[in-house]
């Protein structure tokens, strides 16, 4: 039986409790630093990583120590995990070892799905192969909230209403564009997928009936609100061939671009970024950027899903 | 053994019309193992053990082309005696055994003990050895010798006798014995790290999908051969393509057959009932990553289900085969990419075909009873099995066709239980499984 609080997916995430979200979110955020700190103290959560990652594993263990908890990490390289145990069995492991709570990252899609139905504990979705990133997506709609100047402390079917969002780059291996694309809509927002064929198949358009696709990196960036640019995944491109020049020289978001089409949008990236590759350095450094912003609201925003996750009351 | 007179039934027998036309019930006389008589109600003397058959449909045992019994080498899925005992309750009274064991049933030596009596088997068990040693693909494995020792056709089922030569020469090889060669129709140089089928549900789940054009380049290269052979051999070769998945398959094969090549296929339940919307169940309060309907070929869309029984009710598809592939469960809970193919189909087979293809597509009985009995029967060649004729082996299933009832896969006779059909109703339930005139299933 899958617990009630965790996160394993955004399009199962009813708009109501997005909105609660962000209201919890914006509470643990204005807390004094010692009254945040009580929260989830003695709680007990695992982090579980199958795959390197930076922003993500930090931003969860910085957010449940700054809310008192007690965090361990553990992750295939340095685990009973190389030695061939099952993620049923390591889940049921850190269970027995009293994990309250386990926020996964894993290659394989559908993981979180896995090892939420074996052990019945809150699951948290860091991450699944290609699948979901359900806390990215809800950082990118406070960031994106924000900075845009609407409220960051509710949301309802209407709130991003006017805005458009064009996500551009490797759709098609992007498990945040999935996330955002199946979010964003839902709350008013239009959404354009932007990218050569190979990284962008036409069925992404069935993420959500709104969903538009947009060939043309210029034509959609006349259009956008919001830039949000994703990394080539070269790890998982399995033999399709891409012409870096003729990708960078088409859908590289750079100074000039951004100055021709879209000189007031905002430009996210969930990274990491490969600057030179999908966006320039310039681009990322300017003050159009929300970069930065992004990872911090991540802190934020994972506070608060660990929080609901253990169900305590902030 | 005492004779057995099976009382008061409704026969259905495709292969001699019996019972297809018109319904008056009828009595059928085992003697020895063997169909003795069939005659009016009443007119045949008292047997020393009678089965009161009213109400029930009395036909030939089902016979499966395809099954995996696990034995030799992983006695923990299934083994030939569990397996044949859960084909018994699904209705079947001869299966044939895939040679994907460990290791690969591709000699004399190996298919022998596979079909020693020491292996238990509770039905008629036949099997098809690999049609390249070691199912590697590259050299092909002592037809001849293997025809003699009993072998019903040739396989490397798991995956698909790739190159262009080795599968030439293996037509050729089983043409020669009048044998097929049944295919595992995938391109697997198109679905390396594929688990599922392409289209917008593996782009909803982040999960990499096979095309229908990996089952179609095969299924159309092997047709290719089929007439070059023809053409520059003089030989009739046999292809069976096991479980076509897609409309464009099986629009090659309908077009192989209107040109006169010897071609057949067979298509699973699960293709003619599930599709790979199956695999993310959660906007109807169910599961996404359903391990147990994993398979390959994987749940395709909906056009391709429909095309599935639309060559079901025009003829094209031959037979209907469950590809039964029992799995553990420890093997099935991992994460999905990593789980293997397959889900067990003994018992839900008969349930789904009434259901899907008679109460809702208005197939006969008599046709479903073809595809299931009569039809396999004659793509391996069998004489005296899947039909009612006076002299044949008294392999027969009694059911009831319109008892409903609910699959449970904790109750199946199969060692595994990794079924996307638990819980679902099925229509048509087996009253009795008869094997060579003895009762091996009862209901």
């Amino acid at each position: 039986m899958i617990h009630h609080s965790s996160l394993l997916s955004i399009d199962g995430l009813p708009i109501t409790e997005v909105a609660r979200i962000l209201s919890l979110t914006a509470r643990i955020a204005q807390m004094p630093a010692a009254e945040r700190s009580s929260i989830l103290a003695g709680r007990r959560i695992a982090l579980l990583f199958y795959e390197s990652s930076t922003r993500t594993r930090t931003s969860f263990e910085l957010a449940a120590k700054s809310l008192g908890a007690t965090t361990t990490l553990v992750s295939d390289k340095s685990s009973s995990i190389e030695k061939g145990e099952s993620l049923k069995d390591t889940g049921l492991t850190l269970r027995a070892l009293g994990a309250e709570c386990i926020i996964l990252r894993h290659p394989a899609s559908g993981s979180p799905e896995l090892l939420a139905r074996m052990t019945g504990l809150p699951v948290l979705n860091a991450g699944d192969g290609m699948h979901q990133h359900p806390s990215q997506a809800l950082l990118d709609l406070r960031t994106i909230l924000t900075r845009l100047h609407l409220d960051p402390t509710t949301v309802d079917e209407q709130s991003l209403k006017g805005v458009t969002v064009v996500i551009t780059g490797d759709i098609r291996h992007s498990r945040v564009a999935r996330s955002n694309a199946m979010l964003l809509p839902r709350l008013g927002a239009r959404v354009l997928l932007c990218g050569p064929e190979p990284l962008l198949p036409d069925h992404a358009s069935t993420l959500h009936p709104s969903i538009e696709i947009v060939r043309n990196f210029d034509a959609a960036l006349k259009q956008a609100s919001v830039a949000m640019m994703l990394r080539i995944q070269s790890e998982r491109l399995a033999g399709l061939q891409l012409d870096l020049a003729e990708y960078i020289a088409r859908y590289q978001l750079n100074t000039e671009r951004l100055a021709a089409h879209a000189p007031n949008a905002l430009v996210m990236h969930p990274g990491p970024m490969i600057r030179g590759l999908e966006i320039e350095g310039a681009v990322a450094d300017s003050p159009n950027s929300a970069i930065e912003d992004q990872v911090a609201h991540g802190l934020a925003i994972r506070s608060a899903l660990l929080v609901r996750a253990l169900g305590a009351t902030a | 053994m005492t004779d057995l007179l099976i009382r008061n039934a409704h026969i259905i027998d495709p292969a001699t019309n019996l019972g297809t036309q018109e319904a008056a019930p009828r009595d059928l006389l085992i003697r020895a193992g063997r169909i003795a008589a069939i005659e009016a109600p009443g007119v045949l003397p008292k047997a020393g053990e009678e089965l009161d058959a009213t109400g029930l449909i009395l036909a030939p045992g089902l016979i499966d082309v395809h099954v995996h019994l696990r034995e030799p080498g992983q006695t923990y899925k299934e083994t030939i005696a569990t397996g044949t005992r859960a084909a018994a309750a699904g209705g079947f009274t001869t299966v044939v055994a895939m040679p994907n064991t460990i290791p690969a049933n591709d000699t004399v030596d190996k298919l022998h003990w596979m079909l020693s009596p020491e292996r238990n088997a509770v039905v008629h068990l036949l099997a098809m050895p690999a049609a390249t040693l070691g199912s590697l693909g590259e050299a092909l494995s002592d037809y001849e010798a293997l025809a003699k020792a009993g072998a019903v056709g040739f396989t490397d089922d798991g995956k698909p006798v790739l190159e262009d030569h080795v599968m030439r020469a293996a037509l050729v090889a089983a043409a020669r014995l009048g044998l097929p060669i049944s295919q595992h129709a995938e391109d697997t140089r198109l679905t390396g790290g594929c688990s599922m089928n392409h289209g917008p549900v593996a782009f909803r789940l982040g999960l990499r999908g096979m095309t229908i054009e990996a089952e179609s380049n095969i299924v159309e290269r092997d047709i290719q051969l089929l007439r070059d052979i023809e053409k520059s051999d003089k030989l009739r070769p046999h292809l069976h393509v096991q479980h076509v998945s897609t409309g464009k398959a099986i629009q090659a094969i309908r077009e192989a057959k209107q040109q006169g090549l010897h071609v057949t296929c067979e298509a699973a339940p699960h293709h003619f009932t599930l599709t790979d919307e199956a695999l993310d169940t959660r906007e109807k309060g169910g599961v996404a990553f359903n391990t147990n309907a994993k398979m390959n070929p994987p749940l395709r869309s909906e056009l391709d289900r429909l095309a599935v029984i639309e060559a079901l009710l025009d003829g094209t598809v031959d037979c209907i085969a469950t590809d039964h592939a029992p799995h553990a469960a420890h093997e099935k809970e991992v994460e999905f990419e990593r789980a293997p193919n397959g889900i067990t189909g003994l018992e839900t087979a008969l349930g789904l075909a009434l259901r899907i293809l008679h109460r809702d597509h208005g197939l006969s009985l008599a046709r479903i009873l073809a595809l299931m009995s009569t039809n396999p029967a004659q793509i391996i060649h069998l004489k005296d099995r899947g039909n009612l004729t006076i002299g044949s082996h008294a392999d027969l299933i009694l059911f009831s066709p319109t008892a409903e009832w609910t699959y449970s896969a904790q109750a199946s006779l199969s060692k595994s239980k990794n079924s996307p059909f638990d819980g679902t109703p099925m229509l048509g339930q087996i009253h009795a499984t008869l094997s060579e005139g003895r009762i091996v299933h009862r209901t």
